[in-house]
């Protein structure tokens, strides 16, 4: 993964990357899946270096927050500030998590998750 | 949500549900080891920062510095349908951790708590947390070689788990052994979620998570 071989590795200054901002834009969860728009495709390159590299990540590939700071190797924090800036931008599209105010659509979600395992 | 450029191909935009669960424990009781023997992606690691203060993952009103810790997470990934993924987050159980907890578990299948027996103490801390969260949890005893073997009564008499708390065996190495504790929790998590509905229909009140 070229990300990973970022030759500022762990090293980088964490809260540079996104210039000094620790607040992301909304809340993404770790599991959330991102997958890269058309806009991305066209537009992540002109991001800068953290966006392209994030774009390339999740494009074609539903990837969760949680693999996109392992990948780039950022501290969580720092890939939510960017990957929340991304879907505002529309270089990425957030998928939904299993929620847990519906319990109508979590026992569905839940009753699905059950027939994967036992598929495995 | 912006669909711009979703699809050049003309393809509606599918949605991707996405689902995790928490396996927690102490340091070397086999938390990677489980989450590797399903995953289908080596595991990966990340790492939440935290500020002495520690008032929250990645606390947002500090920039990281001195008196930050760092805790790394170990995670897989199952893809169960092209719509549905699962991801198993392996996290170390310690209350010096919790900052990160309340994250971790909102809106999570369940958790499961692997235990040695050796060291059957580590346990507490996040059996303690996940019932006061009230997160539909399982233990599951990781037999080493050379660990004294216990009854599974013994084991859930020293933890003082309600009876309704599934408790297996496991071995964290082999994969057929691991599916079998993520069914048995999915299937705890499905019993509990139906009592939660039948309760609330009911007029009881909403769980807080
Ligand atoms: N004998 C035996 N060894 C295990 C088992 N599970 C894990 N181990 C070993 O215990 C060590 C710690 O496991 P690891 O998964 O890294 O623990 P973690 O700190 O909880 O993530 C590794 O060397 C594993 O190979 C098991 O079920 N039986
Ligand atoms: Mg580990």
């Amino acid at each position: 993964m070229e990300a990973g071989q970022d030759p500022r590795g762990a090293l980088v200054r964490p809260y540079a990357v996104t210039r000094g901002r620790t607040e992301p834009q909304r809340d993404i969860a770790l599991e959330a899946i991102l997958l890269c728009t058309g806009r991305g495709q066209q537009e992540a390159r002109f991001a800068g270096r953290d966006k392209h590299v994030i774009a390339s990540i999740c494009d074609g590939r539903a990837q969760s927050l949680a693999e996109i700071a392992a990948y780039t190797r950022l501290p969580l924090g720092v890939a939510r500030v960017l990957v929340a800036d991304m879907v505002a931008e529309g270089l990425l599209a957030l998928h939904e998590v299993m929620g847990f105010e519906d319990a109508d659509g979590r026992m569905e979600v839940l009753e699905r998750v059950l027939s994967g395992l036992r598929r495995l | 949500m912006d669909s711009a450029g979703y699809s050049r191909f003309g393809r509606p935009p599918t949605a991707i549900t996405s689902a995790k669960i928490v396996i927690a424990g102490g340091f070397g009781v086999g938390k990677t080891t489980l989450v590797g023997s399903v995953s289908e992606i080596e595991p990966l690691t990340t790492e939440a920062v935290m500020t002495a203060a520690g008032a929250g993952i990645d606390d947002s009103s500090k920039v990281p510095g001195k008196g930050t810790t760092t805790v790394a997470m170990d995670f897989g990934r199952i893809t169960m349908a092209q719509d549905l993924v699962l991801y198993l987050f392996g996290t170390p159980g310690q209350t010096r951790f919790w900052f990160m907890w309340d994250e971790l578990i909102r809106g999570a299948v369940g958790a499961v708590v692997l235990v040695d027996t050796r060291r059957v103490t580590d346990s507490f801390a996040p059996i303690d947390f996940f019932e006061s969260r009230r997160l539909p949890y399982l233990v599951a005893v990781n037999c080493f070689d050379g660990a004294p073997r216990y009854a599974a009564e013994e084991v859930r008499e020293a933890l003082a788990i309600a009876p309704e708390v599934p408790l297996m065996l496991c071995d964290a190495r082999q994969r057929e052994s691991c599916k079998s504790v993520l069914i048995t929790l999915v299937e705890h998590a499905i019993q509990s979620l139906r009592l939660e509905m039948a309760r609330s229909t009911r007029g009881g009140s909403p769980v807080m998570r």
